[in-house]
């Protein structure tokens, strides 16, 4: 039997250590041992987005991603979005422009989202649709899901 | 209802179950877990066909950490000759669908299944589990299949007398189909074929059962119907549906896919040899390989018209695929493609053909898109031939109220001609367009359904509403649902939640599917509220010590219908609900019902497309969906039901398609080389909303979800055309496809 990989890690700004195999990737640990189920498993090739998370800052598939990488490093997950309890605007524009239907892609959606408009508070429509290409939706057609991120592009112009 | 005082109803309020999704919080079947829980794995057949001679599980079963290995032999056993209907399943195909018995059927049919302690090691053991198969000669493709030497995947199936893979035909007919073709001016047939396509709902089948020691058994599952989780479950583990709680997971999509078990009966299997509960979930490329998808077709449609635009006979013949085993949506084929219109002489025939894929199930208006593609793109070309506007031509014939449909009814009230009209009015049709640049129109039709429903309706103990449902709510029917219940009570949204039942929670409803949920749901809790409304008035009576024919309910209150009932201060919900104990106890009220009263929908859509000439590439530029929904209750899911359909149809028209290699085996079974369509591929999809309220439904409701996938095959296909001046008869019109047919221009 393989020898077990101890992480120490930050997740959400939280201290978190883990026991991993070396080819358990970073999804799998998120949900089945951290119990951080928002990343959704859907194609673990790295096709689909809905697994997105941050690492360092930069958007990640989780499903790529070997969870013995995290060693030292910051992740953030769809869990750590909201701030102080509230909705971060995406989360709110998503909500008031109908931007999910079922709900599965809209963790990866948003981690994705709020990757770009950090980076980039105010992208053209045509930018928003090259980001957010990875991230896969059946149900909407995407139409609701750009509004929304225009949406809560202008909010957070406006605030700063 | 006096449209003008809606308040909530047509308001795009917040969904109930919208903040848990955006958190990250909500429940879906991959995300539980149980103490002590196994994971379950299957094996799937190596070859297209096969009659399966032995399985030997003894060195699956002594590898450490495995608990319980299964086979067909552990489930009820369903004889070929006796059919076992529930619903529109046949319980014989799919105790096999699920298990295979006598023989594999397709690439991926599932054999046998472990339970273990990690799904490493289930994998590992099914692996070690050893199949004697006696391989078969294989047909994939509907040619094959029907051609007089195809390998037989059936014995029994028998047409015109012989062994064959035709299982069933349909047929339509009105008028004199001989007659009509005899009187047209100018008549145009044209053959047509689609490639399978898959829902491509992202999340993956998965589901936790727990079989206790005394049956007693709890099913979390991904489905579009928990009652038809536990009916397919007892059917195929024999444990009796008062024994089984299926508890509808949130569901991350399904399009019809999920109307119908893949692992929940297994992993009971395993739950009850093993002791302990068992979770399963697919991999992508097992939900590509093993559900769904849709049929493949090929037809042929013939359309007769006169000198001034009247189409006067028209014939299809559709061929569609069903996959393993018989059930392909020809129903949805035959009887939707012409029903848009009003023809005095028509004939539509469906073949369901059985061959080595994998069962199809339902998607998204089952059948339709197939058929109104052949028809829609044969109308096209007839307006061409006769220089008149596809949109007029579509208006001078037009299915209206009272015209007889080739599918049988004669229509109520009903909406096409106003998406015409829409059309024809709307800005984006006289839009100029440059060179490589082309626009298409097509209609579509879809019936609705009705069917089983069940509400509760509960007032909380501090006078709030909870209300209780049992169809899986997929694109935020609780929205609506709370928008109904909101404005018949007069109160406001944030007072009402919408849960949607478990089966020992609510009455039986049927599937989520068919546009029926929020036709079926909107009267059940329609009829529950106004009970609801009326024990409110009876309690206030108590209160007041007056009748309840003198009391009013009015914006969350009663009050005294008039002078004459009495001086009184007008009671709220709280302040009732408080009193309920004395006033007779919980006020709450149900009603569990056959809806009856779907009417169908119709849309029309217009396309504009460019073509990239020198790589093939077809863009959508421009679309706009018009769709008659009857009433919408909450505008921004319609649209979003609009938008959705339309680029689920844009992905069937110009890049998704199963592909199979010699061997019999799909080669495209990730998102990778089956393409959906992406965000960067889309502009904007522009909805309008018909009322033409249904005259039958309280709301006016038809149902929304299904139609807005029928136009968009057939409007891609005659934009194209407009664009580069060469026809398509093969779907999907992808980049090599289209380069081929330029070349050849
Ligand atoms: S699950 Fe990671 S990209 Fe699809
Ligand atoms: S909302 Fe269902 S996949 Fe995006």
């Amino acid at each position: 039997m393989s020898k077990k990989i101890h992480v120490t890690t930050s997740i959400n700004g939280e201290e978190t250590e883990y026991l991993c195999e070396p080819y358990d990737t970073m999804l799998d640990v998120l949900r089945n041992q951290l119990n951080l189920t928002g990343s959704k498993e859907v194609c673990s090739s790295g096709d689909c987005g809905a697994c997105s998370v941050t690492l360092n800052d930069r958007l990640v598939c989780s499903c790529l991603m070997l969870a013995a990488e995290a060693e030292g490093q910051e992740i953030r997950t769809i869990e750590g979005m909201t701030e102080n309890g509230n909705f971060h605007v995406l989360q709110q524009k998503f909500l008031e422009h109908a931007a999910l239907q079922c709900g599965i892609c809209t963790p990866g959606m948003l981690v994705a989202a709020k990757a770009l408009l950090d980076k980039n508070p105010s992208p053209t429509e045509t930018e928003i649709r090259f980001w957010l290409a990875g991230n896969l939706c059946r149900c909407t057609g995407y139409d609701k899901i750009v509004r929304a991120v225009q949406a809560a592009s202008e909010e957070i112009k406006e605030s700063a | 209802m006096n449209e003008m005082s809606n308040k909530w109803i047509g308001k795009n309020t917040i969904r109930p179950d919208g903040a848990e999704k955006v958190t990250g919080r909500a429940e879906y079947a991959a995300d539980t877990t149980m103490p002590g829980m196994l994971w379950g794995k299957i094996l799937r057949s190596p070859y297209p066909h096969a009659t399966i001679k032995s399985i030997d599980t003894k060195k699956a079963e002594s590898l450490p950490g495995v608990h319980a290995v299964a086979t067909h032999d552990d489930s009820v056993d369903f004889p070929l000759d006796t059919p076992v209907i529930l619903g529109i399943q046949d319980m014989r195909w799919m105790a096999r669908n699920v298990l295979a018995k006598e023989k594999v059927l397709f690439h991926g049919h599932p054999i046998a299944a472990v339970a273990a302690k990690t799904e490493e090691i289930a994998q590992k053991a099914c692996e070690l589990i050893e199949v004697d198969y006696e391989v078969h000669d294989w047909a994939i493709e509907i040619n094959d299949a029907i051609k007089d030497d195809a390998p037989i995947l059936h014995d029994f199936i028998k047409f015109d007398g012989k062994p064959s893979n035709i299982a069933g035909t349909l047929e339509h007919k009105k008028g004199d189909i001989d007659k009509g073709f005899e009187e047209a001016d100018v008549i145009i047939e044209k053959d047509f074929e689609t490639a399978a396509v898959h829902q491509g709902y992202l999340e993956n089948h998965a589901c936790l059962v727990s079989v206790a020691p005394d049956d007693k058994t709890v099913i979390w599952s991904s489905s579009q119907g928990q009652f038809m989780v536990r009916a397919m479950t007892s059917f195929i583990t024999g444990i009796p549906q008062s024994n089984i709680r299926a508890i509808p997971a949130e569901i991350g999509g399904g399009f019809g896919g999920k109307t119908i078990v893949y692992l929940e009966p297994v992993a009971a299997i395993l739950s009850k040899k093993s002791g302990r509960p068992v979770k399963m979930m697919m991999t992508r490329e097992e939900v590509m390989r093993a559900s769904g998808p849709t049929s493949a077709s090929k037809s042929t449609v013939k359309i007769g018209a006169t000198k001034d635009g009247k189409i006067i006979a028209a014939k299809g013949v559709f061929y569609l695929q069903a996959g393993a085993f018989p059930g392909s949506p020809i129903r949805g084929a035959a009887g939707c493609c012409l029903a848009p219109y009003d023809i005095p002489n028509a004939h539509t025939l469906g073949y369901d053909v059985v061959s080595n894929r994998s069962k199809v199930a339902a998607y998204r208006a089952p059948g339709a898109p197939i058929g109104a593609y052949a028809v829609e793109c044969v109308l096209d070309e007839i307006a061409e031939s006769l220089n008149i506007c596809p949109l007029e031509f579509r208006l001078k014939n037009a299915a209206k109220e009272g015209t007889k449909a080739v599918h049988g009814p004669t229509y109520p009230k009903m909406g096409y001609v106003e998406t015409l009209e829409a059309a024809l009015k709307n800005p984006h049709y006289k839009l100029p367009l440059k060179k490589c640049q082309g626009r298409g129109v097509a209609s579509g039709f879809w019936f609705n359904a009705g069917g089983e429903s069940c509400a509760q309706v509960n007032i909380t103990e501090d006078g709030n509403v909870a209300v209780t449902t049992g169809h899986p709510d997929i694109g935020g029917s609780r929205a609506s649902i709370a928008n109904i219940t909101a404005e018949l009570l007069g109160i406001d949204i944030n007072r009402v939640s919408v849960t949607i039942g478990d089966t020992a929670s609510i009455g039986f409803s049927n599937l989520t599917g068919g546009s029926r949920v929020l036709f079926a749901s909107a009267l059940v809790v329609t009829e529950s509220t106004k009970q609801v409304i009326d024990i409110l008035k009876d309690r206030a009576a108590k209160i007041w010590n007056i009748d309840k024919e003198a009391i009013d309910w009015e914006n969350g209150v009663a009050k005294p219908a008039g002078d004459n009932a009495g001086k009184f201060k007008p009671l709220t919900l709280a302040e009732i609900a408080d009193q309920a104990t004395p006033t007779g106890g919980p006020i709450g009220a149900g009603h569990q019902v056959n809806t009856v009263g779907a009417e169908g929908g119709f849309a029309t859509h217009i396309c504009d497309v460019e073509v990239d000439v020198e790589l093939g590439i077809a863009r959508i530029l421009k679309y706009t969906a018009i769709q008659d929904v009857g009433k919408a209750i909450h505008p921004a899911y319609v649209e979003g039901q609009l938008q959705g359909g339309v680029v689920q149809g844009i992905g069937w028209a110009l890049n998704e398609e199963y592909i199979y290699n010699d061997k019999g085996k799909l080669d495209n079974p990730g998102f990778l080389d089956y393409r959906i369509p992406v965000c960067s591929d889309l502009p904007m999809i522009d909805t309008v909303i018909v009322e033409v309220p249904n005259p039958k439904h309280p709301q006016g409701v038809r149902g929304v979800g299904e139609v807005p996938i029928v136009p968009p095959l057939a409007a891609i296909a005659n934009a194209i055309y407009n664009a580069v001046g060469k026809r398509f008869y093969s779907l999907p019109m992808s980049p090599p496809k289209v380069l081929e047919g330029l070349e050849q221009k």
